[in-house]
């Protein structure tokens, strides 16, 4: 039996989604910035995207620029914005390509805020609000969080950040909520959307951004005037067509996928009642997203764990792919440490991260494999 | 007029008296065997060794990884004839920007009727008269150094801008077998590597613990292997599973003492695989001093289980000068990606650092120790790159 609990990670492309590529690369491979016919359906091919895309969050077509993803839409937005002696609000548990970026804007000059979190993982209101200065020009918050799962009250920060300065603009990296969460992006009052396709059954390599009109952002790839001129080279066409039918069939069911993996979360952490020692970091309540399930089993080393359970075929994560590696260097997860939870917790910690591909019946399976790993792995003195 | 590749042999190999012509048969297959695929033809003129070959770039190349050549040389063969010597001598003059040179001859043709001096001189005179830029003499400290080897059948001319530095060390094969045990580390390799060099036979031998190492720390080890196969013939490696043997150890001994017990299995797994396979002795790339295992005592009650004798040809080493080999020979990017080996999971708060063998063994007592290792080495895997 194979589980793929990684979703979060990066999802398995729908068999449509894969037809579509394949479609896409055959009858569409004309440069969409060409004069001719070709050029001209590949454009019109490439406006059919940007509107279904647009819909879905409730913006205009114009506001949807392609690009290759989370990672490059987060970098934009940051660098494509500050500057020295500007100010920027965040987090301290955003993805690794916003702080990676800060640490090198502070370099710069830039100043930085990182918002306190409350015991429940939502960011600190009234700090948001004192925060914000007349340097503020951004305010960057994940709508949901990769590791644990905790979602974001976007309106309430929206709101606050309209309502104390007309200056700082609002930006979301949405990568973990996109397709899952309903967003819209002007009851929220977004500036700015980060978006990447694999993250629900579409490529990789392909995303968008959206960015609230007039736009302000300086490019960063110069080059040719696609995409409004605020991000050259050529648009990859058939993965857009891949990513579109996916948002559109992740969409078309937001609600009843919301409550099919809410129940195999809820499954799940019931069954997890019976195993000793362990801590639930992703709570059951509208906070969190049922797609993430964060838990901390005492006494053994998450990635042994993890390593334990790809031999019976159930694939899981320690966090956030993205940054296995850079985690090891500080002893575990940033954000668990961010939440407060104790060395012991932290390395013990597994992300199981689900898709509306997942059954409740694949909770028995690794239920019973994780109580086989942990027995065989707390023997240790 | 030809180009061919000159191949110069160690001088070790030269002091080897009777056994020198097998030494030399082993040099030659075993350049034979790294130049597979390319077509090339072995030339002899009177002591010195050549390769003809259209694909030279590529064949110095693996020539120069070949272990008992000193240095491998682009040369050009002309005709035994002062005038075709001068030609070759000016254009590599012309080849390059330098201000001063030097010829040295070396005539072993002494039918040629100059001496080694008055060619240079000739030759040396004729450059100064037909070069058009500005160029001189300097005996002492030259940039072009031109070389005119005079052989029976042809003259050779190269300057030191077509030397390529070899291996060194002597030819692979020749001085027995060993079973290496490789970790994954900066250490092992190098260990491996030096073995090598000095012409013994190297296999692999490494320890797996899935869970607690992963398929990705698997592949670097591979990766290793590879990377030393291209100094050796080939390379087998040994893939022990390892994990029971660790559980057992942990769930019934003591923890200080869990790893020098482990290392003692290392050691008595790889002897034992070395004597199935036939293979002569054990390397690690153990450096005294360097972490808690690697003690006086340590060595002593690691050794105190091997059968054969255990090399460790780091013993004597600094870690910074382990690591510029590790550079040179390409395994360091290799090494430092960070995946966890055996070694480094199981590591006790405190290890013990002055073991003594009557209490290790006492501590392994509870353990049966010849069914673990024959479980292991019947569930061992090969791999050969």
């Amino acid at each position: 039996m194979e589980v793929y609990f990684d979703n979060s990670s990066t999802t398995k492309p729908f068999d449509q989604v894969i037809d579509e590529v394949a479609f896409g690369m055959k009858e569409f491979y004309g440069n969409p910035s060409s004069l001719h016919n070709l050029g001209l359906k590949s454009e019109r091919k490439l406006k059919e995207c940007r509107v279904i895309l647009s819909k879905t969050i409730n913006a205009s077509e114009n506001e949807i620029h392609f690009n290759s993803g989370g990672s490059e839409g987060n970098n934009f937005v940051l660098k494509g914005i500050l500057r020295s002696g500007m100010h920027l609000i965040t987090t301290p548990f955003e993805h690794a390509s916003i702080l990676n970026v800060l640490k090198k804007l502070e370099d710069n000059k830039v100043n930085i805020t990182f918002l306190k979190i409350n015991e429940d993982g939502r960011v600190d209101l009234e700090h948001l609000k004192n925060s914000i200065t007349k340097e503020t020009v951004l305010v960057s918050i994940m709508h949901v969080n990769n590791e644990i799962g905790v979602i974001q009250d976007l309106k309430a920060i929206g709101e606050t950040i309209k309502e104390n300065s007309a200056r700082t603009k609002f930006h979301v990296d949405a990568v973990q909520s996109y397709g899952k969460i309903p967003i819209d992006v002007k009851k929220m009052n977004i500036d700015f959307l980060t978006v990447s396709a694999h993250k629900f059954h579409g490529p990789k390599g392909v995303g968008f951004i959206y960015i609230k009109k007039p736009n302000t952002l300086i490019p960063l790839i110069e080059g040719g005037s696609q995409e409004f001129g605020i991000r050259a080279g050529t648009q990859n066409i058939s993965g857009i067509m891949g990513m579109s039918l996916a948002s559109q069939m992740v969409n078309h069911k937001i609600n009843e996928n919301y409550k099919k993996v809410l129940e195999i979360k809820k499954k799940f952490i019931e069954k997890l009642r019976d195993v000793e020692n362990v801590r639930i970091n992703s709570l059951l309540n509208e906070k969190f997203s049922p797609y993430i399930l964060n838990v901390s089993f005492k006494g053994i080393r998450g990635e042994v764990l993890l390593h334990f359970l790809e031999e019976v075929g159930i694939y899981v994560s320690t966090g956030s792919a993205c940054s296995s590696r850079e985690r090891e260097k500080i002893g575990g997860s940033y954000v668990l440490k961010t939440l407060g939870l104790s060395q012991d917790e932290i390395s013990g910690g597994i992300r199981f991260s689900f898709s509306d591909d997942n059954e409740e019946e694949e909770i028995d399976y690794v239920i019973d494999n994780l109580n086989k790993g942990l027995n065989f792995l707390r023997r240790k003195k | 007029m030809k180009e061919l590749i000159l191949v110069k042999y160690a001088p070790e190999i030269f002091l080897k008296g009777l056994n020198r012509s097998k030494f030399e048969r082993k040099l030659r297959d075993n350049i034979g065997k790294k130049l597979e695929g390319i077509n090339a033809e072995f030339l002899h003129d009177s002591g010195r060794y050549f390769i003809k070959t259209d694909e030279v770039e590529e064949s110095i190349r693996r020539i120069s990884k070949v272990f008992g050549i000193l240095e491998v040389c682009l040369v050009k063969q002309v005709e035994i004839d002062l005038n075709s010597i001068e030609e070759v001598a000016l254009e590599k003059v012309k080849e390059t920007n330098d201000k001063t040179f030097k010829i040295i001859t070396n005539r072993a043709n002494k039918n040629f009727e100059l001496n080694s001096l008055e060619v240079s001189r000739k030759v040396g005179g004729y450059v100064l008269n037909n070069y058009d830029g500005e160029i001189k003499v300097d005996v002492n400290n030259p940039e072009l150094l031109i070389n005119i080897e005079i052989r029976n059948n042809y003259t050779y001319i190269w300057s030191n801008k077509d030397v390529t530095k070899g291996a060194a060390g002597l030819p692979y094969g020749m001085n027995g077998s060993t079973m290496l045990m490789l970790s994954g580390g900066i250490d092992s390799p190098v260990a491996g590597y030096l073995m090598a060099k000095r012409g013994v036979e190297v296999n692999c031998v490494y320890y797996h613990s899935h869970p607690y190492t992963s398929e990705r720390a698997k592949d670097k080890v591979k990766d290793l292997a590879k990377i030393l196969a291209e100094y050796t013939e080939k390379i087998n490696l040994y893939i022990v599973p390892f994990t029971e043997i660790q559980m057992d150890i942990i769930d019934k001994c003591r923890e200080d003492e869990l790893t020098i017990i482990m290392r003692r299995f290392m050691m008595r797994i790889a002897c034992k695989l070395a004597d199935i396979y036939g293979i002569d002795s054990v390397s690690t790339g153990e450096s005294i001093g360097q972490v808690a295992s690697q003690t006086m005592d340590g060595l002593i009650v690691s050794d105190a289980c091997s059968d054969r004798p255990a090399f460790r040809p780091l013993i004597a080493m600094d870690k910074t000068d382990i690591m510029d080999i590790a550079r040179k020979i390409g395994t360091f990017e290799t090494s430092i990606l960070p995946y966890e080996d055996c070694c480094t999971i199981f590591v006790p708060k405190h290890p013990k650092t002055n073991p003594k063998l009557d209490k290790i063994k006492k501590g392994e007592e509870k353990l049966n120790i010849e069914e673990l290792i024959e479980k292991s080495i019947k569930n061992t895997e090969l791999v050969t790159f």
